[in-house]
């Protein structure tokens, strides 16, 4: 069974939401996130986005693009995404990983190699926010053969194309909260409520909201209606803040431990 | 072949649509209301209305006599797109499309802006049409292209500096589109090249390919017959679409595509998409593209900032798969010549972009026989160019 599948199984039984983060892989450098990673989860992070840094974040706000900046400035490639998803296992990290990439670096791999490399690596999901379905069938079965769920994003715009998205979807249904880029905001979609009834009422699978999301507040709010809620660029935000304790080797723990709080605070 | 590309915007392999999902909606809503206007006759009267009476269309279509002199082989034509209002064929393009966001209800228009040509053009149009406009520029862009900032101010348009990544045309095509996905209810985005998503590279074509046809016509007029080959600067490709475009069924006229290779295609300072890109996903297309190996785009160089752009239009790159357009790099150096070149002997100063087109001639003309017709897009004016020119000269006499 993927590990998504069974940790939604899990929180469903006892009626909890899964806690999302998001991270950049390599922000600020690639032994930092494995680190992070483990912090992460003992902060009771339930399934975890590793972000592969990209050159041209189309669907990313200027929180997000600062870290790919950061991390494509030590050469970080998907393949040394793929080592840290491992290193982090290696470390004892238990939960579910999903890889968000733009589609070109992905399409350089290869895309039977890269599946292939997916699961070599323990990834389970995978989110390519640039891919649409009208581009993404080929992707669809390959991830499919390889036991990897392609999870879709739903926009509140998305109207007529909801059914059609979610038809093929797997793992969970990632909607997103505004139109616009990742990032924090104040103020979601009108409507988002609603939205969120609608894409639920449309499939089996479990419901999570992202973009924007960033304080215990917010989480509150959606956990109320959804499966799961992703919180991405306030964490990123809160490791740039954090940068120069996590490069310092005396200080280090200490910025690990503002993170993992951070996190913790997120969930009840 | 004319009929590309098909009804998910592919050209063979390329083209398609690499979009964020929350843009899909507007980019079927604009398919759609272009489909619809494009069919209904009033909308393409007022759109040659402007060309004509605004723009100032036809642009001639003139024999060079000194330079095929000078070059000693085929007979140069130049296609004036120079001559246009705002001194490029950009404005085709931004008049087109302005026309299409007012009929669409659309009052406010975004653009992206390198070196500020689309973006003045777009300025022009919005203030011509009454509609709010936001131009998103790269800062770096906006230090090199003072004047052209200053007269899209001018021309009530807001200059957004663009900040992200490499600070210039690239990354002012990302915050273009992130900014239009946030506010697709009520804004148009204004693309300038023959790039991105479809249906943009349809639509730019079409709205271009006036350049061609009337090309086609002049020559017809002129000569009695087709040109041999046609010659076009590309960096989008958006000036080179239009000139190329009616000319695709006519098999014995060569489509030369010129890109720029900068300090050279063996350095790393060049924008020589085809000649040293990989297929790839960009800005929402297939299509070729400067990379590393994985994937990351990597930042483009050119003297003129009009061609430097990591990628190029998805229809250049089937044109080049099929071997209909063959497509040659010309350094800084070779187009700073070339535009001296023009100047001297014919008393037209290109742009710095145009002026890569003259050199690939340059080259060319010489080795063909008397009888050959070649015709240039001379697509725009050199006098935003002038103050750098000098920078680069020395402000000496050569």
């Amino acid at each position: 069974m993927n590990l998504i599948d069974q940790k939604f199984a899990d929180l469903k039984k006892t009626g909890q939401t899964a806690l999302i983060p998001f991270l950049t892989v390599g922000d600020p450098d690639l032994d930092t996130t494995v680190e992070l990673i483990v912090q992460v989860e003992a902060a009771g992070a339930d399934i975890l986005e590793l972000g592969v840094p990209y050159s041209d974040p189309l669907a990313d706000g200027p929180v997000i693009q600062r870290a790919s900046e950061r991390a494509l400035a030590s050469s970080v490639t998907i393949g040394t995404c793929l080592d840290v998803a491992q290193k982090a296992r290696a470390r004892g990290v238990r939960m579910p990983f999903v890889l968000f990439t733009y589609f070109n670096p992905v399409l350089q791999v290869g895309l039977e190699t890269f599946f292939k490399k997916l699961g070599e690596n323990g990834i389970s999901g995978i989110i390519i926010p640039d891919l649409p379905i009208e581009e993404s069938s080929e992707v669809a079965k390959l991830a499919q053969k390889a036991g990897i769920h392609l999870v879709p994003l739903v926009a509140p715009t998305s109207n007529e194309r909801i059914s059609r998205i979610l038809a093929n979807a797997r793992g969970f249904i990632y909607c997103v909260s505004s139109l616009g880029v990742t990032g924090e905001r104040s103020s979601f979609h009108e409507g988002v409520e609603q939205f969120i009834e609608q894409v639920k009422s449309q499939s089996s699978l479990p419901v999570a909201i992202g973009f924007g999301i960033s304080s215990r507040e917010q989480v509150e709010r959606f956990s109320a209606i959804c499966d799961g809620v992703v919180v991405g660029s306030a964490i990123v935000r809160k490791i740039e803040e954090t940068i120069p304790l996590l490069q310092d080797s005396e200080q280090r723990e200490q910025g690990l431990l503002q993170i993992r709080e951070f996190v913790a605070q997120l969930k009840d | 072949m004319t009929q590309l590309p098909d009804k998910n915007g592919r050209f063979g392999d390329f083209g398609g649509r690499y979009v964020p999902e929350t843009l899909m909606n507007a980019l079927i809503e604009l398919e759609e209301a272009y489909n619809q206007y494009s069919q209904e006759p009033d909308f393409q009267e007022e759109i040659n209305y402007l060309l004509k009476q605004y723009s100032g269309r036809e642009t001639p279509l003139f024999y060079a006599e000194r330079l095929t002199e000078h070059l000693g082989g085929a007979k140069i034509y130049l296609k004036r797109e120079d001559l246009n209002h705002t001194g490029a064929h950009k404005i085709n393009n931004a008049i087109g499309q302005g026309i299409l966001a007012k009929r669409m209800g659309k009052r406010k228009v975004i653009a992206e802006t390198g070196a500020g040509q689309h973006g003045v053009a777009t300025a022009t149009v919005a203030a011509l049409l009454g509609l709010e406009c936001k131009v998103f520029m790269g800062e770096e862009d906006m230090k090199r292209q003072q004047l052209n900032v200053f007269r899209m101010k001018l021309l009530g348009a807001e200059v957004v500096p663009v900040l992200s990544g490499t600070r210039t045309l690239k990354d002012a095509c990302n915050e273009t589109l992130r900014y239009w996905v946030s506010n697709v209810h009520d804004t148009f985005y204004i693309l300038g090249s023959a790039t991105g998503p479809h249906p943009y590279p349809l639509m730019v074509r079409n709205f271009q390919r006036i350049i061609g046809d009337e090309t086609r016509r002049q020559i017809l007029e002129q000569e009695g017959r087709l040109p041999d080959l046609v010659v076009a600067a590309v960096g989008g490709g958006s000036n080179a679409i239009g000139m190329f475009y009616p000319f695709i069924e006519d098999t014995s006229v060569k489509l030369l595509g010129v890109e720029a290779a900068g300090h050279g295609v063996d350095t790393e300072y060049h924008a020589a998409t085809m000649t040293k890109g990989t297929k790839g996903v960009f800005q929402g297309s297939m299509s070729y593209l400067l990379q590393d190996a994985f994937g990351q785009v990597l930042p483009a160089h050119s003297i003129s900032a009009g061609l430097d752009y990591p990628g190029i239009g998805p229809e250049h790159s089937y044109l080049k798969d099929i071997e209909r357009a063959r497509y040659a790099p010309i350094t800084d150096q070779e187009a700073l010549d070339a535009l001296q070149l023009l100047s001297k002997t014919e008393g037209i100063i290109p742009a710095l972009e145009s002026a890569h087109a003259v050199a690939q001639v340059v080259k060319e003309a010489p080795l063909l026989p008397s009888d050959h017709i070649i015709v240039i897009c001379l697509s725009g004016r050199g006098d935003k160019d002038v103050e750098s020119i000098m920078g680069y000269l020395g402000g000496a006499e050569s």
